[in-house]
């Protein structure tokens, strides 16, 4: 059976060599080391010839489908951003990632909608996630945040809990503005009911206490329902 | 057969019961409890399970489920709120006609739930007056139940005429019995 998938995998990769070298001889320098991980082969372009070479891959080389497009922050190197491209072709069957490197004061690169439709939420997403501009989108807007949203939240520089913002509300401004979620030392990390009594006593916050609401009377009702310590279970 | 006849007869000979304004009002309103179903997320699945025949929501009078705003008077959050809905959410309690009641059904729209995260709002009493919590993820139908039964005592014993609740809006947080906490 592994003999089987290795087969069919080392011939999918081969038609995709084989795109690869059609690739390098139309655009030579422009295109970068490949790379092969278990049968996948992924191509570092560069950025300024993106769209030629998605054009030339769809309409000579037959890759139809553009299964995905992400952007991904290497915060601390430089170029820092990438915008990855994941390409199917449905003749061949066989997959290609194009990898494009755009640098953190220029975050700019061509749009494929023009190549691919199915590009246009992808990178819209990517424009909303990290701030990567597409050129020649025909509507490039925030797809996931609102309009307005001063920031880029999948950057690596952003907190996981969010930054402070405007919220644009349709109704009365009572509805507030973003705060910063409350992480209780890191995401997921919370003191559960149990541990009321230990984590007052060390002086941390409590989960009834760190929770933003009127809850005045909660720590009483716990007492009532005598919620048996850690200890005390043990 | 004969009626019961209570407090006596009027002079026409119709039956009469006498009782405080305020008590006849609250009868009427708490078994009479139109929710606005605001399903965010997956707390919405078990809201429709409890207005299935199951759990029958209708029992309690309340099965009338108004996706008009304007013909509700009982919101249940039920699920994940954004700040992208947050205005949403917002607007439609704003349409809905005093009084009103809203219930903050599952962890998400308690607290924000598992979501520590910069585009979820923790916690929809943040700019809602939320009457009822319900914890759980998603909460048992039995404990929306319970939450809304608790809700129909709580609007039982309100002074609904003398009061005239109806014309006070309720800053979030600022419940004067303080919120009912139901274990889910």
């Amino acid at each position: 059976m592994v003999e089987v998938v290795k087969a069919q995998d080392s011939s999918m990769g081969e038609k995709a060599l084989v795109a690869i070298e059609k690739l390098r001889a139309a655009f030579g320098d422009a295109l970068g080391p490949t790379r092969e991980f278990r049968g996948e082969h992924s191509l570092s372009v560069q950025a300024g010839n993106i769209r030629e070479v998605c054009a030339m891959l769809k309409h000579e080389l037959g890759f139809d489908v553009i299964t995905d497009l992400s952007g991904v922050d290497h915060y601390g190197e430089e170029p820092r951003f990438e915008v990855v491209y994941l390409v199917y072709s449905s003749t061949h069957r066989c997959h290609l990632r194009l990898k494009a490197r755009i640098s953190e004061e220029s975050p700019v690169i061509d749009s494929v909608v023009s190549v691919w439709s199915g590009a246009d939420w992808h990178e819209r997403e990517a424009f909303d996630m990290f701030g990567i501009h597409f050129t020649g989108h025909p509507n490039l807007k925030r797809i996931l945040m609102w309009p307005g949203y001063p920031h880029f939240p999948l950057r690596k520089d952003f907190p996981l809990g969010g930054l402070p913002a405007e919220l644009p509300s349709t109704a009365s401004p009572a509805a507030g503005s973003v705060m910063t979620a409350p992480m209780a030392g890191g995401p997921f990390v919370a003191a559960s009911a149990m541990q009321v009594g230990a984590s007052s006593a060390e002086g941390r916050p409590s989960s009834v206490r760190r929770e933003p609401r009127q809850y005045d009377n909660a720590a009483q009702q716990l007492v009532k329902l005598r919620v048996p310590t850690r200890k005390e279970s043990v | 057969m004969e009626l019961v006849k209570p407090f006596g007869t009027s002079p026409e000979g119709n039956d009469v019961i006498v009782t405080r304004l305020d008590a006849a009002v609250d009868w009427v309103r708490k078994n009479s409890c139109w929710p606005m179903p605001m399903g965010l997320a997956c707390c919405a699945i078990e809201l429709m399970a409890v207005g299935a025949t199951r759990f029958d929501i209708s029992r309690f009078g309340m099965e009338v489920m108004r996706f008009s705003p304007r013909q509700a008077d009982l919101m249940i959050v039920a699920g994940t709120c954004v700040y992208k809905m947050a205005g949403v959410v917002q607007r439609v309690w704003e349409q809905m006609p005093n009084p009103k009641w809203c219930i903050a059904m599952g962890a998400c729209a308690s607290s924000g739930g598992m979501y520590r995260s910069y585009a979820v709002v923790q916690g929809v009493d943040r700019f809602l007056p939320v009457d009822v919590y319900i914890s759980g993820c998603p909460p048992r139908p039995e404990a929306l139940l319970e939450g809304l039964m608790a809700l129909q005592r709580r609007i039982g014993n309100e002074a609904a005429v003398s009061d005239l609740r109806s014309e006070a809006h309720h800053p979030p947080g600022n419940i004067p019995q303080g919120p009912i906490l139901i274990q889910g």
